[in-house]
């Protein structure tokens, strides 16, 4: 099972990587997404892989599992999910004040208006 | 017992923040009113908190009474309640500025989340507790997102984005060193971390050191240390400017997470894995230094410039913290409130000058003399030998201990010419913002800036004249770096104090 878990945490990882270096805002935002998932199944994993066993000590129990990462990893998905319907709210405002979606906005626009005058100068 | 101290500074404004929501059912007097009381309170307890770490020793509180290597601990040492004066202190000018611009009438709820800036800050400075810091940077990133983007504008729009998506990017690196050093040692108590540090196997350093210098890639980004600091200038540069004086302690954050996690858990009892951050920062500090000052240099607005004077300090100080020694830490220490409090300084005198030149704003062109040009320029004179280190103010000081304490350092050379070389060349910059600024006046056109705000003004000049402040009060606040520095380097004691605090029996 290990190596199940570790591919799936270094795939979100690479996956995440590369689409938080894209130029568009909204594959940024499904990049750092696609991180925290993978950062909260590493947390899980972090208190070693256990299956059916409780967490909370219980009279029937013969084995548990470490219940801190489970705790680790509710907060890091509450707070990845505020993040994320914040960073969501930033960009569209950016979308409709840069009146683009690059992540560049301004400098983007002044680029592309400086191409164009060069082309009309051209003509 | 567990002592009541270091959980204080983290609720007032908490308290403080939770009371604003309410008084916007209120006018905005009144919401400026509980926020200077909150704020005057926070200064007074703060002092009341450094006198009994400074008398006192390590004080200790249990959250929820569980004990320490289990639940989450708040530690109060003379560090961390030297930052959460300062903190304070700062956040005090900033207020005051906010209110006489009337930054604070631009959007809603302004004071809100100053008051949970400070919350934030106040519990990263004060906890003991791996994860918890995490949590209270997310807590104090929050906050600092919503001020950034205060008042709005595509510029700052533009800058807050890149700000925020590196800072998530951030978070993300903090949970994968965070869950390592928990996978490995199992536990995320501070304390508890460095008394386990010396018991790791060997074939599990390599996997610590990897945690390790995870870290430090998150607090370089909070710090802005080299390669990490390409979003500082844009972020600070166009924000508001009691914001931005604000932010002044935001990059510190950073350098005390380096100094407390780094300083305590690869300290002498770490075996192997000691000292395994201090050559790496003293080469990033000095390459940091140099490319702060060609910004300094390359800066089109004084703003950005003080953006990049931040940079600057921030590189000093982490020369300072890579020397590694007990005299370096002390010397960066004292230049660290320095630099706070004249960075924050920096950005008040560049929205002044900025709102005086009008359309002009605060780009480095020449402009029609602006209203009361001879006490700007000589506000911008004064905070500029400040910055750059020229005697007689604190700037000075702060470089020449630092300096001091690197003699006989294997590098010694290195930081000396790059220190100086930087100071120099900072002033070199600043002395031809000033001169552009206010001698190459454009005598035909018509000034269409703002006559002055005498209270913003006043606000400005108070916040500069901590610089003298700290010159005459040298030897006693010398004094008590030192003493924090010692306290530092003593971590067993630390480790001892959180390990060994008893819980609170139920009667």
């Amino acid at each position: 099972m290990e190596w199940i878990i570790a591919l799936v945490i270094g795939v979100m990882t690479a996956s995440g990587v590369y689409l938080v270096l894209r130029a568009r805002t909204f594959p940024v935002v499904l990049g750092l997404t696609l991180l925290s998932y993978a950062v909260n199944v590493f947390l899980f994993t972090m208190g070693r892989l256990q299956v059916g066993q409780a967490a909370i000590i219980s009279p029937n129990a013969t084995a548990y599992t470490d219940p801190l990462p489970q705790a680790l990893v509710l907060t890091a998905i509450v707070i990845a999910f505020g993040m994320t319907a914040f960073l969501i709210v930033l960009a569209l405002k950016a979308r409709s004040e840069l009146g683009n979606d690059h992540v560049d906005g301004l400098s983007y626009v002044a680029e592309e208006q400086a191409v164009k005058s060069r082309q009309k100068a051209g003509n | 017992m567990s002592s009541i101290w270091p959980v204080l500074p983290v609720l007032w404004p908490l308290v403080g923040g939770i009371a604003l929501l309410f008084s916007r059912l209120g006018s905005l007097q009144l919401q400026r009113s509980i926020s200077l009381l909150f704020t005057a309170g926070l200064i007074t307890l703060t002092l009341k908190t450094l006198s009994v770490a400074v008398s006192e020793g390590h004080q200790v509180y249990l959250l929820g009474n569980w004990l320490a290597p289990f639940g989450i601990v708040l530690v109060l040492d003379k560090l961390s309640a030297l930052m959460v004066l300062l903190t304070a202190v700062l956040s005090m000018f900033a207020l005051l500025y906010a209110i006489a611009q009337d930054t604070d009438k631009q959007g809603e709820d302004f004071h809100t989340l100053f008051q949970i800036q400070l919350f934030g800050l106040n519990g990263a400075f004060l906890t003991g507790d791996l994860f918890n810091l995490f949590v209270f940077f997310e807590v104090l990133l929050l906050a600092s997102y919503g001020l950034l983007l205060h008042g709005g504008g595509r510029l700052r729009t533009k800058g807050g984005l890149h700000y925020v998506v590196i800072n998530l990017v951030g978070s993300s690196l903090f949970l994968f060193a965070v869950g390592t050093l928990y996978g490995v040692l199992g536990t995320l108590n501070m304390a508890d971390l460095a008394d386990k540090m010396a018991t790791v196997s060997a074939d599990d350093q390599g996997i610590v050191a990897a945690a390790a210098l995870l870290l430090l890639v998150v607090f370089g980004i909070k710090a802005a240390i080299f390669p990490l600091y390409l979003w500082l200038p844009g972020a600070y540069a166009t924000t508001s400017a009691a914001v931005a004086a604000l932010f002044a302690i935001m990059t510190k954050v950073g350098l005390y997470a380096i100094i407390r996690v780094h300083g305590t858990l690869f300290a002498e009892q770490a075996g192997p894995l000691a000292g395994l951050h201090t050559d790496l920062l003293l080469w990033l500090g000095m390459l940091t230094l140099i490319l702060a000052v060609f910004g300094v240099f390359a800066a089109r607005g004084l703003k950005e410039q003080a953006a990049f004077l931040i940079l600057a300090s921030v590189a000093t100080l982490l020369v300072g913290i890579g020397i590694d020694n007990n005299a370096a830490l002390s010397a960066s220490l004292y230049y660290l409130i320095h630099s706070t409090l004249i960075g924050g300084a920096m950005f008040l005198l560049a929205d002044l000058v900025a709102r005086g030149r009008g359309s002009y704003a605060d780009k480095l062109r020449s402009a029609p003399a602006m209203a009361r040009g001879i006490v700007m320029g000589s506000l911008f004179l004064a905070s500029a030998i400040a910055i750059a280190g020229v005697p007689p103010l604190s700037g000075f000081f702060g470089k020449v201990l630092i300096l001091d304490s690197a003699i006989g350092h294997p590098l010694q050379a290195w930081i000396f010419t790059v220190v100086l070389l930087g100071s120099l060349l900072m002033m070199i910059a600043l002395a031809r913002s000033g001169s552009i600024l206010f001698y190459q006046v454009d005598e035909q056109g018509r000034n269409d800036g703002a006559t002055i705000n005498t209270k913003a003004t006043g606000v400005m000049i108070a916040l500069l004249m901590m610089s003298p402040l700290l010159v005459v009060a040298a030897g006693p606040v010398t004094a008590l770096t030192e003493q924090v520095a010692q306290q530092l380097a003593d971590s067993q004691s630390y480790i001892h104090a959180v390990l060994s605090q008893s819980a609170v029996s139920g009667k």
